[in-house]
Parts: C-alpha cells; structure tokens; sequence
C-alpha cells in the first residue's frame, strides 16, 4: 500500500468536501494533484535533508580526503562516487576542495568521480524522485549517477590527464589546521536541523511553483500530446533535454515536479531522467569556476564524458523501459 | 582580534561576510573584517570547505552559515 495513501484521502476530502468542487472535473483533478504532491514533498524532503546533513557531518571533507588519499584506481572511484552522495555540493567548494585533495595525494581521477557525483547524485532531486516516481525511479537516477562518475574518473585516471590540470595547483602547499570535528551529538543535530530548515526555506517555493505548473499540465494538457512531440521515436529528444536542462542549475526542485506531468503526458521516462541529471550535474556557474583549475582541455574533456554519459543514460532507459 | 571570512566570492560566502560584520558590531567591537576571495589563500589556510570563518587563525566555522546569535557568540567567546 502507498504510505502516502492519508494524504490522497485529505487532499480528496479538501476538493470535494471542504471546497465543494465536483468530482472528476479538471480543476478538481488539478488541486489534487496540487495539494498531495505539494505536502508529501514537504513531508520527505524535510525528513531526507534533515537524515543526509546529520550523517554528512560524519563524512567532512577533511575525513574524505584522509580516506581517498593514495587509494588504488577504480575501487577509489566507487568509494569517492559514494561519498559524493551524501556530500553537500556548493559550487563555490569546487576549486579550494579540488586543490586539496590532488595535494593530498588523492589521485585526479578519483577527485574527479568525486567532483561529479557529489552536484550529479543531489539529495534533492532524489526526494523529489522518491516522492513523485516512486523508489524504483530514484534508485535508478542515484545508481546511474554513481556509475557515470566512476566511469568519467577511471577514464581520465586512464589517461594521466594531470598535465591538463593548472600548473599552479600543484604548487600551492596546503595547511593542515585542523577543522572542528570533536562535535557533540546535540551539535550534530542542532546544525543538521540549521541546515534544513534553511534549505527548505530556500528551496520550497520553487517546489510550490513546480507543483503548480505540472498540476496545471496535468489537469488541464492533451493526453499524449508529448509522444508525438518528443517521444521515442524522435531521436533528437534526449539530447535536446539535455541542452535545455543545462542552465536550470539552481531549479531542480522546481523542474522535476514540472517534469512528473510531462511524463503522464507521454514525455519517455529516459529522456526525462537526461533531462534532470543535466540539471544536476551540468551546471554552468560550476564549469566557469572549475575552468579556473582545469585547463580548457581538461575542462572540455569532463564536460563531453559527464554530457555523453547523461544521453547514453537517457536512450538505455528509453530503450529497456 | 584577526576576524577573516575564506570564500571564493560564492552568494553565501558573500553572506557569512555580511553577517559576520554585522555581529561584530553588534557585540558592541570595533574590528575589521577581512573577506579572502583567493584560492591559493583559502587552500593554504588548510580549509576544504567554504565558506569559513577563521578567528586568529582558528577555524571557527567551516562549510555552513551559523545564525547570527551563534555568530555573535562565537565572536564574543574569542574576544575573552
């Protein structure tokens, strides 16, 4: 049964009851839709961001490094991947976490399957996933964004890319002053309760207008009038959704549930899951701070494998689904 | 007192500075405010995370933005 089976039932009861709209009418359909998405995505993303930062203040960046320093290749890429998940991405950390880590002895193609997994498998979009696919859809985004970052890291470990990495990064000597890291648990949760609800703060409102939006779409678009547009059969509609989703960085809670509608109106799931991992893990702000590290060859070459990587995904699930 | 934010020029680097400012003159002092946009800098300080606050070279918060209360108290604890 769905656990979120209460909130239909209130949502069902707010429409027809309280306001006294009639049943199976489209503006009913739509405030439904409204209202449930609107609440369970509240309910989970307060409860999974709250989860994620308190077990996030386990897993600093400082402990990262010490981890994944002097690791072998490829079984440091699947640690580094799966730390990136729960690791907090400000794109603004990009460049002073790149230079420590490389100085610290963390291979570059490690880093790399880190820097790519921790913005790519975002603990946002994943509620969002949760609360508006299912858990089969989240699952898929997460793993999918695990192996495209172990995959973009042991291809440029492969090729020894360190020359494309800028000179003066390997100069500068990084401090060791240590960070706090002797918090107490009320602490853990003080800040982790900071945290999220600073988040939520900031992010909600774009959920509230993205829910808006896909209930609009879904009470009031054409059934089936994406197939036609961008369905399967259109070879140009993963990497179109690719492109469109590359500046909408900052929107992922507003696009995915925007994205849901689109999906019951015939948009192929692959194409969407392209879609929302391009908004995640393709981000301009991101690509102009890392240039300042990265040499354009080096920068070009993360760019077409993280962008390659998203389209392969986006047709392997329009294919198998 | 050496009051110095490490940020690389991010929005909520851009905060922490702000606020920080603005808990100092709230606990009634008169100190600078240093805001330290270079990589180099923000690396050599040992610092994996911004933005950070650092008090006479002791990394007081790294990676989060505390509330202005805790500023202020932050502040006032390293002014004994």
């Amino acid at each position: 049964m769905d656990i979120f089976y209460p909130i239909n039932c209130f949502s069902a009861w707010v429409s027809f009851s309280l306001l006294g709209i009639a049943k199976n009418s489209i503006f009913g359909e739509a405030l439904i839709f409204f209202i449930t998405d609107s609440i369970k995505i509240a309910i989970l993303l307060v409860a999974i961001i709250f989860f994620v930062s308190f077990l996030r203040s386990y897993l600093p960046p400082e402990k990262v490094k010490k981890v994944l320093a002097n690791r072998f290749e490829f079984v440091g890429n699947i640690l580094a991947a799966m730390i990136g998940i729960v690791t907090p991405f400000c794109s603004c950390s990009a460049v002073p976490l790149f230079i420590g880590f490389v100085e610290s002895g963390v291979p570059l193609g490690v880093t790399f399957s880190y820097l790519v997994s921790a913005p790519m498998v975002n603990e946002v979009a994943a509620v969002l996933l949760l609360g508006l696919f299912g858990w089969k859809i989240a699952l898929i985004y997460v793993v999918s964004g695990v192996v495209i970052a172990v995959v973009t890291g042991v291809i440029i470990g492969k090729f020894k890319l360190e020359g494309w990495v800028e000179d003066y990064v390997w100069k500068i000597k990084a401090g060791s002053t240590a960070v706090e890291d002797t918090k107490i648990l009320a602490q853990r949760i003080k800040e982790a309760r900071q945290y999220t609800f600073n988040l939520f703060k900031n992010i909600y409102p774009y959920v509230l207008l993205g829910v808006l939006l896909g209930a609009f779409i879904h009470g009031y678009a054409p059934e089936n009038f994406l197939a036609s547009l961008a369905g399967k059969g259109n070879i140009f509609a993963v990497p179109l959704a690719v492109l469109i989703g590359v500046p909408l960085y900052s929107n992922a809670a507003g696009t995915i549930p925007i994205v849901k509608a689109l999906i019951e109106k015939g948009l192929p799931l692959g194409t969407a899951l392209a879609f929302m991992m391009a908004i995640t893990a393709l981000s301009l702000p991101e690509m102009i701070i890392l240039r300042k590290v990265l040499k354009p060859k080096l920068l070009s070459v993360y760019i077409a494998i993280l962008t390659v990587g998203v389209i392969f995904t986006g047709y392997l699930f329009n294919w198998v689904m | 007192m050496e009051i110095q934010v490490f940020g690389s020029g991010c929005p909520t680097c851009k905060k922490l500075y702000e606020m920080t400012k603005q808990a100092v003159l709230e606990n009634g002092l008169n100190f600078e405010v240093k805001h330290i946009t270079d990589v180099a800098e923000i690396v050599e300080m040992g610092l994996l995370r911004s933005p950070a606050l650092v008090i006479d070279n002791e990394i007081a918060v790294a990676g989060r933005v505390p509330s202005t209360e805790e500023l202020k108290e932050i502040i006032a604890r390293h002014n004994m």
